[in-house]
């Protein structure tokens, strides 16, 4: 871990000329950065230890006898140096030029293509034609287990991979072996990273295309997939994420650095399960059953029959039922809901892990026990937890209720037959099609989490913003908006017209989600926006 | 008593027993005197034996000149943490053999050596890391510590002195870079064979995160007959910058090739034509390495005057590192011998650093590739280039050790590599 310098004293030095002052133990890479000057480097990466071995990051020091390394060179007071000074150059191009050696330079089939760095070093500084007349080494490819795919021609040896196995999840299940020129990474025989619970991030944090993703491999083109910044859904955690898109798909998900909750990384299960976000089928028209007969219609239609079910119901009471998938401004406008119908129960089910996956190296990071993202907020605005660990039972009362039930999100699947028979109306807003809410009296389409914004809090009561990546289908529309307008048509609040409005509305129904303005709270760099890029 | 061979002009001090089977055996060693420096050195204060050392003017023979005694100053005062000193008997420098004979014929000295200098600097704990090669003279070396364990030399009260200080012999795996300092050091502690980037430095952060002390063989050596004689007694044989003596390892074209005990500032053509016995076939001398294989090569004109101390052959125009003296008469063919050099430190390379990674296979390539005849005129600036861009790039200096005999060789001896490159020949006959 690079240490955290005391930010009491300050040092002042000056990079290309301009003068920066930063604390005390700053190096001087990272004073560099502050100024936005990025000085090329492999092996250290922000949240690693630094060997300082890749001599890229090499500037020149003034009075000092040789070119200093800035990933651990500490800062000194009056310090003059020269990131890009005629010998820091030379030596960079020299640098680069022994990187390619023995590379392959098969960029078009590379999946790190466009968002490599020895591409963009390369491009940048580097020769314009390589002086070697030599054969290459050849390592070829090797399967190191899990997701993860080893090209070893394309490797630059910056061992970052090796210490993230080392450092952070503790298990040292890579390795260099041999040395000099045949130095290469490698498993322990047959034994990979398949039994590795965060291995993912080493396919992140490889600067070049060596360690690359088998789920990722030849899917896309790295310029092709457009970043949006949001949480990831599969526990309560509440990482933060990008989902990468094309195509109004998911392609993957990739770590957003946030110091705070999980730096710069995410665990092989929250990576690997994005596949459902991509689901077709999907409920796309407000479906309203009548007379045994099930009808499509416009949401203006829809919502019309709908007021005047509802209209004046509410005596035996509302049931409501939700899935901690949905956005707290969603669950929000269920409870709402339940409200102006006269009160009722509220509860949600998910699914529990029996154990928590900790990242051994990295305080307070853990795949979580709730493999939902928004247990935590579910809780404080009022829902109960029913059913069994896998997300399944505690239907028995809401399938035998009388009154109003309401579904959000969760699809019931297990619900016991005749659910909802003898209730006055079963309204299911869903983002997919049920077997068990065939029959229910009102169908309404709503967006996931992907496809609009919102909030999540996770396990530690975080508030985190996210945004839509994906269109949501047909006529879906976020949960929230189809409440708050049904809400408003039964004489209760106006409904919010922005997912802000409804963030703002849902701060003042619980007032511990409500401590920061919308922007700052849920939109700052360090809470949910994106400013640092993943890898280093 | 000299070993194989021996010279009425050495002045044999660490070697006077090389040889003579009895002096290994403690009982042999006390007969012939040993022990008593360290006596001496535990009457004085820790501080007073660093002085003596200072003034001897000893320097590392490992190959740095690096003074002794100020080294071991640099050590923290004696506190809550252990503080370490390391015996560095990893000796693994092409042309260089005078450790090993040290660790063969005389291992007690080395013991004293280590346990008046753990003395010096509060060390309790002192480890001789030997090269992974040295079978016969670890095993003599540790059957030596056993004994000195048995007799109250080592232990928890050193010679009735009450001092607790422990000797561990560490066998390596046999790689070069585990004799770079704090490559050893790594490799010590059961990691890979890496050096550690400076700072910190070991006497603050050295083996298992401890203040340490990392001295060669022959310094250690050097230093019993110094507490037991004193610096002035040193001080008459060698110069003013580098007094004492030093083992000279002589290889390639002598008659009479080993190690030999001189007075620093001993003459180079002397220790070739008269103590070596000279070249064979009274051919003439073309090239000399002079401090084993990093260090630049002399031409036969350089050697005319150089004199063999650290001073001496810098003026020369190369380094006197760890004194281990390579010959090569005119049949020697330069290019050849670089090649066998560059092939040596590729393979030896640890990997870390990619200039040195890369590099040191790179120049080995194209130096095959010379003298396979398909060499160019423009293969020989790469050359130079690229030992530029691998000089003081590095963690370590192991680069820097091939880029040495590259650039001097072509600086010297260019039309040996043009003739490979332009008319396919050889200008040596090797």
């Amino acid at each position: 871990m690079a240490e955290n310098p005391s930010p009491t004293e300050g040092v002042t030095l000056t990079v290309d000329g301009r003068e920066v002052t930063v604390p005390r133990g700053t190096t001087i890479l990272q004073a560099a950065q502050a100024i936005g000057t990025e000085v090329p480097h492999y092996c250290y990466h922000p949240g690693l230890s630094a060997p300082a071995m890749c001599r890229l990051c090499l500037v020149e020091v003034e009075g000092a006898p040789k070119l200093q390394p800035s990933c651990v060179t500490q800062v000194a007071e009056g310090q003059v140096v020269h990131t890009a000074s005629e010998q820091a150059r030379r030596m960079r191009t020299g640098v680069l030029e022994f990187y390619l050696l023995n590379h392959p330079l098969d960029c078009p089939i590379c999946d790190q293509s466009g968002e490599c760095d020895l591409q963009d070093y390369v491009f940048a500084e580097g020769r314009e034609r390589g002086r070697s007349r030599e054969p290459k080494r050849v390592f070829g490819r090797d399967d190191f287990g899990g997701d993860v795919l080893f090209y070893g021609d394309r490797c630059v040896m910056c061992t970052r991979c090796v210490r993230f196995m080392n450092e952070m999840e503790e298990n040292p299940l890579l390795a260099v072996v041999e040395r000099g020129s045949r130095a290469v990474i490698d498993t322990f025989f047959e034994e990979g990273l398949e039994e590795a619970s965060w291995a993912g991030n080493v396919v992140d944090i490889c600067p070049v295309g060596a360690l690359v993703s088998k789920d990722f491999l030849h899917k896309a083109r790295a310029w092709d997939l457009e970043h949006t910044p949001s949480v990831c859904p599969n526990c309560s955690q509440g990482c933060n994420i990008e989902l990468h898109t094309r195509d109004n798909l998911v392609h993957r998900m990739k770590p957003r650095y946030n110091a705070d909750v999980n730096g710069h990384w995410i665990c092989d299960y929250g990576r690997e399960r994005y596949e459902w976000l991509n689901r077709t089928d999907r409920l796309e028209a407000p479906v309203v059953r009548r007379g045994g007969r099930s009808t499509a219609m416009g949401w203006k239609q829809a919502l019309s029959l709908l007021r005047e079910r509802l209209a004046g119901r509410g005596g035996e009471g509302v049931k409501a039922v939700v899935s901690p998938l949905w956005a707290n401004e969603d669950l929000a406008g269920a409870a709402a809901l339940v409200d102006v119908l006269g009160g009722g129960s509220v509860v949600y089910r998910s699914l529990r892990a029996d154990r928590e996956v900790p990242l051994a190296g990295y305080e307070g990071l853990a795949r979580r026990r709730d493999l939902a993202p928004n247990v935590r907020g579910a809780r404080l605005l009022g829902f109960d937890r029913v059913g069994d660990e896998g997300g399944q039972g505690g239907l028995d009362e809401i399938a035998r209720h009388k009154g109003v039930i309401i579904v959000l999100g969760d699809p019931l699947d297990d619900a016991p037959e005749g659910l909802g028979a003898r209730s006055e109306a079963v309204v299911y807003l869903g983002a997919y099609a049920s077997e068990a809410l065939r029959s229910a009296d009102f169908s309404l389409p709503v967006t996931t989490f992907a496809e609009q914004e919102g909030t999540f809090v996770n396990h530690a009561g975080r508030a985190q913003r996210f945004r839509p990546a994906l269109d949501g289908p047909g006529a879906a529309r976020p949960a929230w908006l189809v409440l708050g307008a049904l809400v408003e048509a039964l004489g209760g609040d106006r409904a919010p017209r922005t997912a802000r409005a409804a963030y703002e509305r849902l701060a003042d129904r619980v007032g511990s989600l409500g401590g920061a303005p919308y922007a700052l709270r849920a939109g700052s760099p360090s809470t949910s926006d994106p400013t640092v890029r993943a890898g280093g | 008593m000299g070993y194989p061979y021996s010279h009425p002009k050495e002045v044999p001090i660490l070697s006077r027993h090389f040889g003579d089977p009895e002096a290994r055996t403690l009982d042999g060693w006390k007969a012939r005197g040993g022990y008593e420096g360290l006596k001496k050195a535990l009457a004085m204060s820790p501080g007073d034996v660093v002085g003596v050392v200072k003034g001897s003017g000893l320097r590392g023979r490992g190959g740095a000149g690096f003074p002794t005694g100020l080294k071991w100053s640099f050590m923290p005062e004696k506190g809550s943490r252990p503080h370490y000193l390391l015996c560095n008997a990893d000796e693994s420098e092409p042309g260089t053999f005078k450790d090993r004979e040290l660790l063969r014929w005389v291992p007690h000295l080395l013991i004293e050596g280590c346990v008046i200098a753990a003395y010096a600097m509060g060390a309790e704990h002192a480890y001789i890391y030997c090269r992974g090669e040295f079978f016969e003279a670890s095993a003599v070396l540790a059957g030596a510590v056993e004994d000195a364990y048995g007799a109250g030399i080592l232990g928890d009260d050193v010679m009735g002195s009450g001092q607790t200080i422990d000797i561990t012999v560490h066998v390596g795996a046999g790689a070069y870079i585990c004799g770079e300092e704090t490559g050893l050091m790594n490799s010590l502690e059961g990691r890979r064979g890496e050096p550690r980037v400076k700072p910190p430095f070991p006497a603050a952060v050295g083996a298992f995160g401890m203040p340490t002390t990392i001295n060669n063989v022959e310094t250690l050596c050097a230093v019993p007959p110094i507490l037991a004689n004193g610096a002035e007694w040193y001080r008459q044989w060698g110069t003013e910058r580098s007094p004492g003596t030093k083992l000279f390892c002589v290889s390639g074209h002598v008659n009479r090739p080993g190690n030999y005990e001189l007075p620093m500032g001993f003459p180079l053509r002397e220790l070739i034509d008269d103590v070596s016995g000279g070249i064979p076939g009274g051919r003439a001398l073309k090239a000399v390495i002079p401090g084993g294989s990093s260090v630049p090569i002399l031409s036969a004109e350089e050697c005319e005057a150089c004199e063999l101390c650290y001073e001496g052959v810098e003026a020369a125009g190369s380094l006197l590192g760890c004194a281990s003296v390579i010959v090569m008469d005119e049949s020697a063919d330069i290019v050849h011998q670089v090649m066998r050099m560059a092939s040596f430190y590729a393979h030896e390379s640890c990997g870390q650093c990619t200039p040195c990674r890369e590099g040191t296979t790179w120049i080995t390539t194209i130096l095959r590739r010379i003298e396979d005849g398909r060499g160019t005129e423009e293969d020989l600036d790469t050359l130079i280039e690229l030992s530029e861009q691998m000089t003081g790039t590095t963690i370590c200096v192991l680069s820097d050790s091939l880029a040495a005999p590259v650039l001097s060789s072509i600086a010297k001896f260019k039309d040996e590599y043009l003739a490979l490159i332009r008319r396919g020949e050889r200008l040596g006959v090797a």
